[in-house]
């Protein structure tokens, strides 16, 4: 029972990241119809931006546990930032000009986005792991034979804060719901007057500052970083998105963390082995069973 | 007429096989070798592969999967049949019979491979565009799992048949090339008949085919299931010239190097896919001193291609024999 909880813990925190990336994949898929294979490379820069600016504040000459919450607070706002910014050039230089081209190019483009800037991170950040930071000081529960950590705790915390914003986001402004008439309809919302080329623009820089969110995260929990870790777990998380029903936010939401728990009850209860696997056999499942994924809906297509 | 005509020209050709064969062995430095015999490898994985996304147009992203089925399938069929016919490492089998063992295993990668495409093809077929392109690609991550978590094909380690020297290095000009004209051929020959047209038809409109009478599940899955085939004997020449095959061999990465070579002579020809498939072979190797920048290259290469010419080199169209030799084929054309 104590694995089964202990498991169940940390796949939510595990969960929740996958989530927070997986909200690009669906937000993007949703305006555009693409898969932006580029998104768990912006993940990867994300936590990088994440761990320089940690040292730009000072993180070297101050112990882990005088850092203080406002750095930790700035350090995830820069990632934030400067992941948006590089959402927003992908968009521009890269998908836009192929807007209106057959369904297969901008795909192969994403693929080719995705190695370029995975390249440019082995050149830039070199191919050798880095530690992230300790930016905030881990401090470790023990409750019924589970041991929970704050920053367990810290990740499934920011994950719903930002889910609930940016449902709120998506829901309330009127931002949002011009994103929402795009992926209804992209020729009848540019004729009812939505700016869409600057919104599509927002789009990708809302799921890359949600991807950056997720980097830093990621780097909180596992703490060693690479510059080829973004394929995997962008992966994951595309699945995730899948598996909720792509184009759904909730979804994202859902299917992120029901990765998160099934991966870790499979490393937890058969092996770690096949950890992995069993992520990819749960993509192949639900689009054999249920291809518009857990909340999506059938769209008929027509002749 | 026409069956003493193909006869004298398929004797001449392996006439010719042999005698290059013989001659880059005798004249040409080991390096240029492999280079060529990288080209007609990637030749044939282009060409299997073009036929499911160029000529068919459904997108798979995970052809290193079935290339490494192949690849493992021909190096445990050759280890098997080598111990079970008592040759040894001092018992080496003469040279007719190396290329006799590697074809027979390369039959078997075939075997395997092609059951994998139908094993992959079968569900997943009936998804469109991107979900196919990614369960393709989930299709590729698991087989690579299952491979790495085999011990008995040796694990992450890789497949050497439990040989110190590795699996016998088999593969020569001769045996690559018999292979590539081979596989070409046929899938030329398949893709130009009606059964190809048909491929063409569902790329063009799948509802309108399916409308016309064709059973378009089972034309996908037989393109999917002869283009794993093909890609399966490129895996097994790959594993027999490496010497050894690791789970690693076989990432994503591969597969998108597959597709370069598609999308840069042009999706849905043949000869555009060739012309890929060396330009490929032929940079890699001109790139090796600045190897940090040859993926970058690639991708840069990639994007630029997709923005400014999306249909490739040749697009769709061939490159044909200039017509006074296409002539004497008879009623072959």
């Amino acid at each position: 029972m104590s694995t089964f909880l202990q498991q169940l813990v940390n796949g939510l925190s595990v969960g929740s990241i996958y989530a927070l990336i997986a909200l690009g994949y669906t937000m993007v898929y949703g305006t555009l119809g693409l898969i932006n294979f580029a998104h768990g490379e912006v993940f990867m820069i994300g936590c990088y931006i994440g761990l320089y600016a940690a040292f730009w504040l000072g993180y070297e000459t101050l112990s882990a546990a005088s850092f203080s919450p406002m750095s930790a607070t700035l350090v995830l706002l820069l990632a934030m930032a400067g992941a948006a910014i590089v959402g927003m050039l992908i968009e521009r230089f890269a998908y836009r000009p192929l807007r209106g081209a057959p369904r297969l190019a901008p795909l192969i483009t994403a693929i080719g986005v995705s190695l370029l800037l995975q390249n440019i991170a082995v050149l830039a950040f070199s191919a050798n792991p880095r530690s992230f930071p300790s930016i905030i000081t881990e401090h470790r529960l023990e409750f019924a034979g589970v041991t929970i950590t704050n920053i367990k705790i810290f990740i499934f915390a920011v994950s719903i804060l930002l889910m609930l914003a940016l449902e709120f986001f998506v829901k309330k402004t009127w931002t949002g719901r011009a994103m929402r008439a795009i992926s209804v309809n992209l020729p009848a919302a540019k004729l009812m007057g939505v700016p869409a080329d600057r919104v599509i623009s927002l789009t990708f820089a809302i799921g890359s500052a949600l991807a950056a969110a997720g980097g830093i995260l990621f780097g909180l929990d596992q703490t060693k970083l690479e510059p080829l870790m973004g394929n995997m777990i962008g992966l994951k998380a595309f699945i995730a998105a899948v598996l909720g029903g792509i184009g759904n936010i909730r979804g994202a939401a859902i299917g992120g963390l029901l990765i998160g728990i099934a991966e870790l009850m499979t490393a937890g209860y058969i092996s770690s082995d096949y950890r992995d696997a069993i992520t990819f056999v749960i993509l192949i499942v639900i689009l054999l069973v249920r291809p518009q994924g857990l909340l999506g809906v059938v769209r008929q297509e027509k002749v | 007429m026409i069956w003493t005509y193909r006869t004298a020209v398929s004797i001449a050709l392996i006439a010719a096989l042999f005698v290059i064969n013989w001659a880059l062995d005798a004249f040409v430095i080991e390096y240029v070798v492999r280079i060529i015999l990288q080209c007609g490898i990637n030749a044939i994985l282009a060409v299997g592969l073009n036929l499911i996304n160029g000529t068919t147009g459904q997108f798979s992203l995970g052809h290193a999967g079935f290339m490494a089925v192949g690849a493992y399938a021909t190096a445990f069929a050759v280890i098997h049949l080598e111990s079970g016919l008592g040759f040894s490492a001092s018992n080496i089998p003469a040279p007719w019979m190396q290329g006799l063992l590697l074809s027979v295993g390369l039959l078997f990668g075939a075997l395997f491979a092609g059951l994998a495409g139908l094993l992959v093809g079968a569900p997943s077929l009936r998804l469109r565009g991107d979900y196919l392109a990614i369960v393709t690609l989930g299709f590729a991550e698991i087989i690579r799992l299952i491979f790495t978590n085999t011990e008995a094909l040796g694990g992450a380690t890789g497949y050497s048949g439990g040989r110190p020297l590795g699996l016998p290095v088999y593969t020569n000009f001769f045996w690559v090339f018999l292979w590539a004209i081979l596989l070409i051929t046929l899938i030329g020959n398949f893709t130009f008949s009606s059964y190809g047209r048909a491929l063409r038809a569902i790329r063009e409109d799948e509802i309108a085919t399916e409308a016309l009478g064709i059973n378009t599940t089972r034309m996908k899955v037989l393109a999917s299931v002869i283009s794993a085939a093909a890609v399966g004997v490129a895996g097994g020449l790959f594993a027999h010239l490496m010497g050894t095959i690791r789970p690693d061999d076989f990432k994503m990465d591969r597969s998108v190097a597959m597709i370069v070579m598609i999308l840069i002579g042009g999706l849905g020809s043949v000869s555009g896919a060739i012309i890929g498939a060396i330009f490929v072979a032929v940079t890699l190797e001109a790139m090796r001193d600045i190897q940090q920048y040859r993926l970058l290259a690639y991708s840069l290469l990639l994007i630029g291609l997709m923005i400014a010419r999306p249909q490739g080199l040749l697009g769709s169209r061939e490159l044909r024999l200039p017509a006074f030799l296409r002539r004497k084929r008879g009623g072959a054309a």
